[in-house]
């Protein structure tokens, strides 16, 4: 483990060194350091956040300053790293107590792949050199894991995309990408939860809302979440998102 | 009671403090680039320090009232008047039912931030009344200010009393560079970035001693600047993980891209350095044109400010509530 200070204000937690080599266990290390920092309460932490083979802490220098007796804030980074270590310390000798052991919850999203949802579907057929109806096959059956949020709000970056299926990011990024857009960039998949501007193939559309900021919390997915994707037809997608309207006026 | 807006202006919008708790699901913190002007702004109104003000970016914003506030600014050099009457950054002043309270454009830097006594009414969400100008909610409807806009302010504290107590913290002004951070040509200190040692000692050199220009392409996202090319000793592909703000990144075109408040959660491009939180004020006046240094500080010095800052800040706050009680 490697603490690394982000600025005045933050460290980066760095609990291995490559994600891609063994996803799942390096999930799994990042999710458990994550929960036993959230419980260790360091005084002045104000808050975590996990991201592939980190977890950042942010924290405030002048109420961890406040924390010594002495009132020195000669050493603010080397108290974090100490109470950091300390708390993840703890967790390597209860290697075996169930605590961050919890099962990941799964999550399958509806995906239309209908042409009109997916215009980069026919561009990773091609650099797959295999059939669009492949490729959704591909897609669609295999098991996911959620790596981690961010980008913008809500926006999963998701490991397991089978190798076969892996394409390179456009070279011109588009300008705006409705919510909901599932895509492809690199060996990740993941989903647009807002209007915005995205490099990643296009090959499907989920009616459902990634990131709704009056929900706490305000996303569908978090890191760790497996994740399965169900293939829907174009009526499916269109009934799905006036159920969800429907719902959302009732809730109003 | 409201105000309205008269006139949009360019940019402005609602902030507080910025949004914690939520950077795990990919929430950037938003908030006040300079959130210590908009603190030391609210102290001079009456204000709880975290209260929401409006961010003011290149002027051109008026609003009229419909009831008596007080109202300070701090931030850029901006001329401001209450009617014609000038109305000078750090000074806290009364504003009366249908005055109009107008900011002209900036001498020297970009924003202001201007506080209201009561705040702004607006609901928080996610724990902040900050708008979050990229997912589009906070603040007034998730978006900068238009014209004709009617924003709802908050109850006045201790109203019974509070014309009378307007006179005496009037007389009150806060130290010139807590009000006016905005430099022509800043230096911003930095402390090393954690991807410091990939870059070779000609570059290190380079970040530290040579001029960057801020390009227009600028926004709250982040400053782009315009300078000498930082290049890498490595061309490992890195793997994302947290930005924050202040962070220094340096994209594969060598050009590198100072990150404020609206600025993504994380991020894989390498960290060459990163602006110590006590000059993140400075940072957030930069415009386009202006030319930027950085000179490197220890980590220990970047903590010392702020901590000393505070300080100077809380002896402030008790000398304001004796004054006007």
């Amino acid at each position: 483990m490697e603490i690394v200070p982000l600025g005045d204000s933050a460290l980066i937690v760095r609990v291995r060194e490559q994600f891609d080599d063994a996803p799942e266990e390096t999930l799994n290390e990042v999710l458990q350091t994550f929960q036993q920092l959230r419980s260790a309460a360091i005084p002045g932490v104000i808050e975590l956040a996990p991201a592939y083979t980190s977890v950042a802490v942010f924290f405030d220098p002048i109420a961890v300053s406040k924390a010594f007796a002495s009132g020195t804030s000669d050493d603010v980074v080397d108290w974090m790293a100490g109470r950091i270590r300390a708390a993840v310390g703890r967790r390597t000798r209860d290697r075996r107590s169930l605590v961050g052991r919890s099962l990941p919850r799964i999550v399958e999203i509806p995906v239309c792949y209908d042409p009109e949802f997916a215009p980069d579907l026919d561009e990773v057929a091609r650099h797959a050199q295999i059939s669009t109806d492949q490729v959704v096959e591909l897609h669609s059956a295999a098991d996911y894991r959620v790596a981690c949020i961010g980008f913008v709000p809500g926006f999963p970056f998701i490991a397991g995309l089978p190798k076969k299926i892996a394409t390179p990011r456009r070279s011109n990024p588009r300008k705006e990408i409705p919510p909901g857009v599932v895509g492809i960039g690199g060996a990740q998949t993941g989903i647009y939860p807002l209007r915005s501007p995205g490099g990643w193939n296009l090959i499907g559309r989920t009616p459902l809302k990634l990131f709704d900021p009056t929900k706490d919390p305000p996303v569908l997915l978090r890191a760790g979440d497996r994740v399965r994707f169900r293939a829907i037809t174009r009526e499916e997608f269109a009934a799905f998102a006036e159920a969800t309207a429907a719902k959302e006026s009732l809730n109003r | 009671m409201n105000a309205i807006i008269t006139r949009a202006g360019f940019f402005s919008s609602v902030q507080d403090l910025g949004r914690v708790g939520f950077r795990q699901f990919g929430v950037s913190t938003s908030g006040a680039l300079d959130s210590f002007a908009l603190r030391v702004a609210n102290l001079l109104v009456g204000n709880e320090d975290g209260a929401p003000g409006l961010e003011i970016t290149f002027g051109g914003l008026q609003l009229r009232f419909q009831d008596e506030r007080i109202v300070a600014w701090c931030g850029g050099e901006f001329d401001v008047h209450i009617g014609v009457a000038p109305l000078p950054a750090g000074h806290a002043a009364l504003v009366r039912p249908g005055d109009e309270l107008k900011f002209g454009l900036p001498q020297i830097g970009c924003r202001c931030w201007l506080a209201i006594l009561g705040g702004m009414n607006v609901a928080p969400i996610l724990g902040s009344r900050s708008t979050d100008l990229r997912a589009n909610f906070g603040g007034l409807d998730g978006r900068a200010l238009r014209h004709g806009d009617i924003l709802p302010l908050g109850p006045r504290p201790g109203s019974s009393r509070d014309v009378g107590a307007t006179e005496r913290i009037s007389s009150w002004t806060a130290p010139h560079d807590w009000v006016s951070p905005a430099k022509r040509n800043p230096i911003l200190r930095v402390i090393r970035g954690v991807d410091w040692t990939r870059f070779n000692a000609s570059t290190l050199q380079r970040l530290t001693s040579e001029l960057f220009t801020v390009s227009p392409d600028s926004d709250r996202m982040g400053v782009r600047l315009i300078g000498p090319e930082l290049s890498r000793g490595d061309n490992v592909d890195l793997i994302s993980e947290a930005v924050v703000p202040g962070t220094v990144q340096v994209p594969p075109s060598g050009q590198p891209i100072l990150l404020l408040g609206d600025c993504q959660t994380i991020g894989g491009y390498p960290k060459i350095a990163q602006v110590i939180t006590f000059d993140l004020g400075i940072a957030a006046q930069l415009r386009a044109g202006d030319h930027v240094r950085f000179s490197e500080v220890s980590m220990v010095d970047a903590h010392r400010l702020v901590v000393e800052r505070e300080r100077e800040l809380d002896r402030f706050r008790i000398g304001l509530s004796l004054h006007a009680s």
